[in-house]
């Protein structure tokens, strides 16, 4: 990467009282990137947005955000970044629309045609008040302010928990030429799909640290791809092949799974037994994201 | 009704600490009336002196209600005291009603009570229970109180158990309203104004149009005349008009759908206007527009208080009797003077609430978690706190002078006395500076730590403690040095001091600058 990351964070430490929320967190977004950030409910997501954000404090570590301190310059630098909540409050009494402007405007500007577009897009009632609006309405009222701004950087909490399936897809296509226009994004999701779709790379996050970085095709490099092959006579030596798990042979049939590495060899064993036909599965997201949200409820049941 | 039982005996549990205060608050209200009097006045010709001045006032009897036997202490009392019971029960009522009901169903908890084994009535039902049972014993320990005093048994049930009535019909006020709107907020609006004009639907038919005062349930109440007459028939009105708005609740809840209100949510501005991002420094202008609905209210309540005070005029000193004035510490040579500078007292800490509340309401932003897409923004924390610092300031003065004026004016529409209006306006505004002390108090606590806000009442109850209670229980000087307002010159009665004016204001001014020194340097949220 040659450009400067947008953001980075080198062995940040939060606590709230006895507990740690983010333990030593290693995260780097690269400028024009949009970086998936994931994990479990309560591994520190919200807690790093937070800090990077400036409404919360950090207790050691490094933390740059657009190459400056988040607590410190923090109204200066959100003139140049545009947040959205998982979970958008609106004030009772102001219209969507009045919320809109009130938040483009103290984040330095809206593009007034754009803000028409997303709220015709988004199919938003920008004269409905606060109170009388859906969870998934409240979201697009945060998320037509944030994309209506002039910004290098979109941070969204779980912006789609509340959103329907076409508006969904609206917010990706507004995202993908937020990137295509040079902005970066740090997006912190469940849904899988949009993450796979829309994210350059990815950091998982446990209890607190940073698991796993890399882009998809990384991580899944380090996940086991499952075979299944009808084989001309009985496969000799795949068992003993390291890097091969949970193999099932029923006579002339095999089933198990493989490291990346052991892919070659694996197949070299299959050959020599004569393959009739052969099914392969690259491990999917849900299978690589349980893996590591899996090992988290392991430890937790180990340290208890 | 499957669910009820359940429901209320949740809905009591919670409230348990709540209902006790207001019950209390009533009970003390009354007793503590009919004790003082009977303390007042040193024998009974004092006592019709002070009824034949009373009755023939007609701002007192608009502000109380119809004069009738004032020469007794349980008339008397009555007479004080049951148009501001029917306000404190109608409010507890609403409150109870509100919470259970209308506050349940917008903040969506209503909706999961509902997916379990619960009769579509049980929630409305289990919280108008609540009300109607807090409502019985406060009437009960009224006249049980009254009783002890020791009044006649039969009129101290009638006040108690009118009392009890008045609360009814409000309960089934409360509960039509909660049909009505969406928000909370409205629907106590809807009956705090409903309790408004049946308060002055009594007070113009007491003064000259009786048959006003027949279409108001204040009016009901004391028409039930205990200590001059009882009679219970209009206890009759009370409870079947109650009944009759809970009837006609259950029939406006099966016409409109659960979450809504039968009035449909009006749409607004589908652009910001230009106050709310241009004109003003954001930072004020949404400030004022999320406290302005606040600001007008108590301007408006301050004025109308003041005003009223002052149409008592030049008779107080006939009213308050010998020794009432005594309990303030005033020279009895200044009797009206000292009236109006004491007046002046109880509307600056009335004035406090506003103060307090309104320093209290950014909390309310950053519980809700809007302050945190506020300054996800180009919006300083300063800036932000700021803003609401300045409504702060800017709505004390406001209802700091209006009430002052308005007392002025009260007094100058009664006495034609035109100079009044300065002579009671000017000293008041000097209690601006009290006020803003106890208001920087609340920002000093929210900024170092936002659950420590609610500590803040703590000083201003104080404060009304020492006013009430300073000279009847001898209080020591330093409690007494712990409310702003001692220190103040008791203007018009006393010379005005400049100095504790400055003080204080410096004082408020460096507890607020520490406030926000705090406030940048903490976690929010």
């Amino acid at each position: 990467m040659t450009t400067t990351p947008v953001i980075e964070t080198r062995g940040l430490v939060k606590t709230f009282g006895a507990f740690r929320a983010l333990d030593a967190l290693d995260l780097t977004v690269g400028a024009g990137e949009v970086h998936g950030f994931l994990g479990p409910n309560g591994a520190g997501k919200s807690t790093t947005i937070r800090i990077l954000l400036g409404l919360l404090r950090k207790d050691t570590g490094r933390v740059t955000l657009l190459g400056g301190d988040p607590w410190r310059q923090a109204a200066e630098l959100h003139r140049r970044l545009a947040y959205v909540p998982g979970e958008v409050n609106l004030w009772p009494n102001l219209t969507g629309g009045e919320t809109i402007d009130l938040l483009g405007r103290l984040r330095g500007g809206l593009d007034p045609a754009r803000r028409e577009e997303l709220i015709g897009r988004f199919e938003l009632d920008p004269t409905k008040r606060g109170r009388s609006y859906s969870k998934g309405n409240r979201q697009k009222v945060a998320l037509v302010a944030a994309l209506a701004s002039d910004v290098e950087l979109l941070l969204l909490d779980e912006p789609t928990s509340g959103l329907d399936p076409l508006m969904e897809e609206v917010f990706q296509e507004y995202v993908e030429r937020f990137r295509a226009n040079g902005g970066s994004v740090l997006l912190s999701s469940h849904i899988l799909a949009e993450v796979e779709r829309l994210c350059d790379r990815v950091s998982i996050i446990r209890a607190g640290r940073v698991v796993e970085s890399g882009t998809l095709a990384d991580l899944r490099h380090l996940t086991r791809t499952s075979v299944e092959a009808e084989l001309a006579g009985p496969p000799d030596g795949l068992a003993e092949l390291a890097g091969v798990h949970d193999l099932h042979v029923t006579g002339n049939q095999a089933r198990f799974q493989v490291e990346s590495n052991a892919i070659d060899a694996a197949l070299g064993a299959l050959h020599r037994a004569g393959v009739r036909t052969l099914v392969s599965q690259p491990p999917t997201l849900e299978e690589l994201f349980l893996r590591h949200y899996g090992d988290t409820v392991r430890a937790d049941e180990g340290e208890s | 009704m499957t669910g009820w039982w359940v429901l209320l005996r949740g809905h009591l549990r919670r409230d348990r600490w709540m209902v006790l205060l207001w019950v209390l608050g009533g009970t003390v209200l009354y007793w503590s009336q009919a004790v003082s009097l009977e303390g007042l006045y040193e024998d009974q010709a004092a006592l019709d002196r002070s009824a034949a001045t009373m009755a023939s006032n007609a701002a007192l009897i608009a502000m109380a209600g119809p004069a009738r036997a004032l020469d007794t202490i349980g008339g008397n009392t009555f007479w004080q005291i049951s148009a501001f019971a029917v306000i404190l029960v109608g409010l507890m009522s609403m409150f109870l009603v509100g919470r259970h009901t209308r506050a349940e169903e917008e903040s969506g908890r209503d909706e999961l009570l509902r997916s379990t084994a619960v009769n579509r009535h049980a929630p409305l039902l289990a919280g108008l229970s609540v009300a109607l049972i807090a409502n019985l014993v406060l009437g009960v320990l009224v006249a049980l109180s009254l009783t002890s005093v020791p009044l006649a048994a039969a009129d101290s049930w009638g006040a108690g158990l009118g009392l009890t009535g008045a609360g009814w019909f409000f309960s089934g006020v409360a509960l039509v309203a909660a049909q009505l709107t969406r928000s909370t907020r409205a629907m106590y609006g809807i009956v705090g104004a409903a309790i408004g004009v049946a308060y002055v639907l009594r007070a113009i038919g007491d003064v000259g149009a009786p048959a006003l005062s027949w279409l108001s349930p204040i009016g009901w109440y004391q028409a039930m005349h205990p200590w001059s007459g009882l009679r219970w028939w209009p206890l009759l009105l009370l409870v079947t008009g109650g009944a009759a708005l809970v009837c006609g609740a259950v029939a406006l809840f099966h016409r409109r759908d659960i979450g809504s209100g039968l009035w449909a949510a009006t749409a607004g501005p589908a652009a910001a206007s230009v106050g709310l991002t241009r004109g003003l420094p954001i930072a004020l202008g949404l400030a004022w527009r999320l406290q302005r609905g606040a600001v007008i209210g108590w301007t408006i309540g301050l004025l109308l208080m003041g005003f009223s005070y002052g149409t008592l005029g030049d008779s107080v000193g006939d009213v308050i009797g010998d020794r009432g004035l005594d309990l303030f510490g005033v020279d009895p040579n200044d009797v009206i003077d000292g009236f109006y500078a004491v007046a002046i007292v109880m509307l600056a800490l009335t004035a406090s609430g506003f103060g307090v509340s309104s320093a209290i309401r950014p909390h309310g932003e950053e519980a809700s978690g809007r302050v945190e897409d506020l300054l996800a923004t180009g919006l300083t924390r300063q800036g932000w706190l700021l803003g609401h610092t300045l409504v702060t300031i800017a709505g004390s003065v406001l209802v700091v002078a209006v009430a002052g004026f308005g007392l002025g004016l009260g007094y100058a529409t009664t006495t034609g006395d035109w100079g009044a209006v300065l002579r009671l306006g000017v000293p008041a505004l000097a209690y601006v500076a009290p006020v803003l002390l106890l208001s920087s108090i609340a920002r000093l606590l929210y900024g170092l730590r936002q659950d420590l806000v609610q500590i803040a009442w703590v000083p201003l109850a104080l404060a009304v403690v020492v006013l009430i209670l300073a000279e009847p229980l001898q209080l020591p000087a330093w409690i007494r040095g712990l409310s702003p307002f001692e220190h103040m010159a008791l203007a018009p009665a006393e010379e005005f001091r400049l100095t504790p004016v400055l003080v204080l204001l410096a004082t408020a001014g460096a507890s607020s600058g520490l406030g926000h020194v705090a406030f940048r340097e903490r976690d929010i949220g």
